[in-house]
Order: structure tokens, then sequence, then C-alpha cells
């Protein structure tokens, strides 16, 4: 394995592990300035056609939640109880789409999906990250060591955050900017489909889109990143 | 676009490297109609380490005073590596105050990027710029 | 969904001050050298043209290849002359256009 052969021959510094630190501060200048800017920043294209589903639909999501400040801070408290059941942001956003339109939920990482989570997590730029449920059973998916490399999440993202793997920087898996346009993709795209990634990555069964491990382990990194800023949407590598 | 797959079959068959390169040359010569460039007056700016080929930030700049009688007309960019020559055509005049376009490109492989510029009195400039493709880890199998 | 656009022109420039302009369109600009899994070749599907006008006066044209990156954005400059529209249009495979303006006021 090529790749992970590299990992061990590694050079940069380790980075402290009290000091968390955003994808966006490992990036490269240019990509910095990518999502510096919103007429730059491609995920900004996605938040234009959240905003026109925002007023679309029967009734309206602007018809209930009157004006975009009511989502001020939300993106940065999901995943939440809601309904007695552990959700993230899409989730919450089709449980309005099936109860309160009676229509068929989005599928994962469709436009119409990823358009209305920018729009929302946008309102939440700047904002801390505020999760408050118990983050237990992320935690232990997070160590837990899996996939045909054996390895853990923590392994890269806590041992070997700031070391390059390939062609990339492994990041302290902070998940501010979330969705993220990523350049790799060339499109707008989930936090669930960046741990699909991850996973594929050390050659493991990827847990499916919306399961309950997935939202466990979101829920777990944005208690790890508890206080940090919300970046969304971002852009990264 | 799939780099690995490029990567791969470039490294598989090394004859493929210089037909590549001809067919840049091919490509540069269809718009030169026999002109010769001059090195020189043409800048290209790709940054240091490219984190991803999908999507490079690319600027192209020519020293030119832009006025009616002395402008740059136009500005054509081309790669060794990709499957085709091409980038992109630019099209300005005297209006555009400087010669400056930037755009995002996607490089497969690390290579060389030209750009051509001719003038308003036909003469043909060209600049280059070396730069390193890494591959990106933790991707997925599209 | 229609294609979306994002453009950064300044709304206020002085005469003759270069001013600088950026415009961001949604598009794939599937390549056309790609497969899918089943090795069935995808076909290309990009945008091949840009302008921009001035109030009707074509200041800058390129054409684009399958090399520009997905979402294509481009900057160039022009020399702010007098107040108006300036007129962004794209077009390309499969008949797509799209267009879009923004106003400068020249003092
Ligand atoms: C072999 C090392 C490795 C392992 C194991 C790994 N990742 Fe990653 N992860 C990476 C790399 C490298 C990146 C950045 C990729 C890039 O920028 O192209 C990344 C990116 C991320 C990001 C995005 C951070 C940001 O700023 O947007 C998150 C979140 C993440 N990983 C979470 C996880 C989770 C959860 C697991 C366990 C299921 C995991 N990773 C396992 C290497 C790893
Ligand atoms: C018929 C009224 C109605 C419609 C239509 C509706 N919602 Fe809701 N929505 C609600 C109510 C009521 C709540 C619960 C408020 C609460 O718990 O504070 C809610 C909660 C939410 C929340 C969670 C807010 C939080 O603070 O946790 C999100 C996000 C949301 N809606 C998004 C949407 C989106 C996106 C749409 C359109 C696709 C939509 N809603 C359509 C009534 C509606």
């Amino acid at each position: 394995m090529r790749v992970f052969a590299l990992l061990l021959a590694v050079a940069a510094s380790l980075v402290h592990a009290d000091e968390r630190r955003s994808g966006y501060e490992f990036m490269s200048r240019s990509t910095q300035a990518m999502q510096d800017d919103d007429t730059s920043n491609p995920a900004m294209l996605w938040v234009l056609d959240g905003e026109a589903l925002w007023q679309a639909g029967k009734p309206s999501c602007a018809s209930c939640h009157s004006n975009m400040s009511g989502m001020k801070g939300v993106a940065a408290r999901y995943p939440a109880m809601s309904s007695g059941r552990l959700m993230n942001l899409e989730q919450r956003i089709n449980l309005c789409r099936t109860e309160k339109q009676h229509a068929k939920p989005y599928a994962y990482e469709s436009k119409e999906l990823l358009s209305l989570t920018a729009y929302i997590a946008l309102q939440s730029r700047g904002m801390p990250i505020a999760v408050k449920d118990d983050a237990t059973k992320g935690k232990a998916l997070y160590e837990q060591r899996q996939g045909q490399l054996n390895m853990s999440c923590a392994q890269c993202h806590d041992q070997y955050a700031g070391h390059r793997l390939a062609g990339s920087t492994i990041p302290q898996a902070h998940p501010t900017g979330y969705p993220v346009y990523r350049l790799e993709w060339q499109t707008l795209g989930s936090l669930q489909r960046r741990l699909r990634n991850c996973l594929v990555g050390i050659r493991a069964e990827p847990y499916g889109y919306g399961s309950p491990e997935m939202v466990e382990l979101e829920l777990y990194l944005m208690s790890r990143a508890r206080g940090m800023k919300m970046d969304a949407p971002g852009v990264r590598p | 676009m799939n780099r690995r797959i490029f990567v791969l079959a470039l490294a598989l068959t090394p004859w493929m490297r210089t037909a590549r390169a001809d067919a840049m040359h091919d490509a540069m010569s269809a718009v030169l109609k026999g002109a010769t460039p001059r090195e020189g007056r043409v800048k290209i700016d790709l940054p240091p380490l490219v984190e991803n080929g999908n999507t490079v930030p690319f600027s192209v700049s020519v020293e030119s005073p832009m006025t009616e009688r002395d402008h740059v007309r136009s500005i054509h960019v081309f790669n060794e590596k990709n499957p085709q020559p091409n980038i992109g055509d630019f099209f300005l005049g005297p209006r555009a105050g400087r010669a400056a376009v930037s755009t995002r490109i996607r490089l497969a492989d690390t290579q060389t990027v030209v750009a051509l510029a001719q003038m308003s009195d036909g003469s043909w400039w060209s600049g280059s710029a070396n730069v390193v493709v890494t591959i990106a880890a933790c991707t997925e199998t599209v | 969904m229609a294609a979306r656009a994002l453009l950064r022109v300044p709304q206020r420039a002085k005469r003759g001050e270069v001013i600088e302009i950026r415009a961001l369109i949604s598009h794939i600009m599937e390549t056309g050298f790609r497969h899918s899994e089943r090795g069935a070749s995808i076909a290309r599907d990009i945008i091949t043209d840009f302008r921009c006008t001035y109030n009707g006066a074509e200041i800058f044209r390129a054409r684009f290849y399958p090399a520009i990156a997905a979402n294509p954005f481009i900057t160039f400059t022009t020399i702010a002359t007098e107040s108006g529209t300036l007129r962004f249009e794209w077009s390309g495979d499969n008949e797509f256009t799209a267009s879009e303006s923004a106003a400068i006021s020249v003092e």
C-alpha cells in the first residue's frame, strides 16, 4: 500500500493536541482564497438554489419559518435529538419535508438537500459549534480500528494530523464547513460523503447514508469541535 | 476527470507521453499558423503546490500597454498531458486596460502549461510554467 | 434546476479606472473522456463559449475546453467608460445557454 507507507515517512511537525484548527487552516492559500470570497466560492451556487427552494413547496419552508434569521445557529447545534431520535441537519430538513410538506424526502447528496442544507448552514457562519447531546457512541466508533488497513479515525486525525498523506495534509477532522465544495468531487457534498471517503480510504465498508453510526460519528466530531466557529459552506481539497 | 486513470495510462505506455507532447505542439501550430512565438512577456501563475488537479487556480498576464495601438489580442493556453491539449482561448482588446485573466483548470498530472499571446502588431509571445500535481488521499471509487 | 451564476462587478467606478470582473457559473463540465463503471463512455457536456458585453459592445470573450474546471470561474478586467450594463453570456454543448447582467455606475 504505497499511500500508507508514505504516511510513515512523514516529516511535518506534530500539532499540539490541545490546539484545534479547522480544515481551512490546513489548506493552501489559493484554496483558502476560493472560500474567502462569496463570489469565488462555488458552494455559493448551491446557496442560491437553497434560497429558491426555501420559497418553494406547499406550504413553503418560508411560510412556516417566516424569516431566515430563525435558522441562525441551527446548523451549529445539529446532530440533535428531535422527535425522540438523534438527527443530523439533513434528516431534520427531511422531517419537515415529509411531515409538514407531505412530500417525498430528498435523497442524500441530491442537489435539493445539499442546497437547503448549505443555505441553512450559511446562517450559522461565524457562530460557535454548540451540539449538546451525549457523544459516547460516536467516540467509540471514532477510536475503533477498522477496515483492511485496521486503522481508526483517531490514528490519522489525532495522532497524525498535520502530516502529509499522499498529496493531502491530514486535517484534525473538525466539521466546521459542511456541506463543503470539495475540489476532488468538483461538487458540493455532505459530511457523511466525506466520512465515507475516509472509510473507503482504509478499505472499510462505509456506513450507509443516514445510518445511526454516521449520525453518531457526526455528533462526536461536532462535540470535539464545540466552540469552534462554523465556516460553512466551505471549500476543501 | 479521472486523474488516476490518466496517470496509470501514462505510466503504462511511455510512448503516449511523446504522443501527448506532439498533440500540444500540433494544437499550438494550429493557432500560430506558421508564426514563431518569441519567449517572454507572458507570465503564468499556478500555485506552487497543487492540492487537487481537478481544480487548479490559474492566472495568465501579458506585459502590454493595452492601448489602441499596442495591445494583446488573444491568449491561448495549452497543456501537455491532459487528454486534450487545449485549455482555453481568451480574446481581449484595448478596453481590457490590463491583459490579465484568471480561471480554474484541470491538470491530469505533473506537467508543463504553455500560454501564447498575440499582440495587435501580429507578433506572438509565449510563457510557460511547470506544475507538480499530487494525488489526493481518501477519495471515493467513482 | 436552472444554471446559477454569481458575478462580481463593482457597483460604482471612476471613469478610466481598470476594474476587475469575476463570473462563476454552475456547470458540470463533463469532459467526454470519462467512462462509467460499466465502461461506457460519458458524453462531453461543457460550456464552450463565454462572452461579456458592456452596453452592447463586446469587451471579452473566451473559449473553454474540457480542461476548464467544473463550475467555470473567470476573471478579467475592463476600463470603466460609462454607466450602464455588463451582460454575461455562456453557451455550450446540448444547447446550453445562460445569461446574467450587472449594472455599473461610472462617475
Ligand atoms: C488514513 C488516514 C485517515 C483515516 C484513518 C481517516 N481519515 Fe479522515 N481524512 C484523512 C485525510 C487525508 C483527509 C483530508 C483529505 C483531503 O483534504 O483531501 C481527511 C478528511 C477528513 C474530514 C474532513 C475535515 C475537513 O476539514 O473538512 C473529516 C471530518 C474526517 N476526515 C473524518 C474521519 C473519520 C470520522 C474517520 C474514521 C471513520 C476518518 N476520517 C478516518 C485521512 C484519514
Ligand atoms: C407547516 C409548517 C412547516 C413547514 C412547511 C416547514 N417547517 Fe420546518 N419546522 C416547523 C416546525 C413547527 C418546527 C419545529 C420548531 C421547533 O422545534 O422549534 C420546524 C423545525 C425545522 C428545523 C429545525 C429547527 C431547529 O431549531 O432545530 C429545520 C432545520 C427546518 N424546520 C427546516 C425546514 C425546511 C428546510 C423546510 C422546507 C423544506 C421546512 N422546515 C418546512 C414547521 C414547518
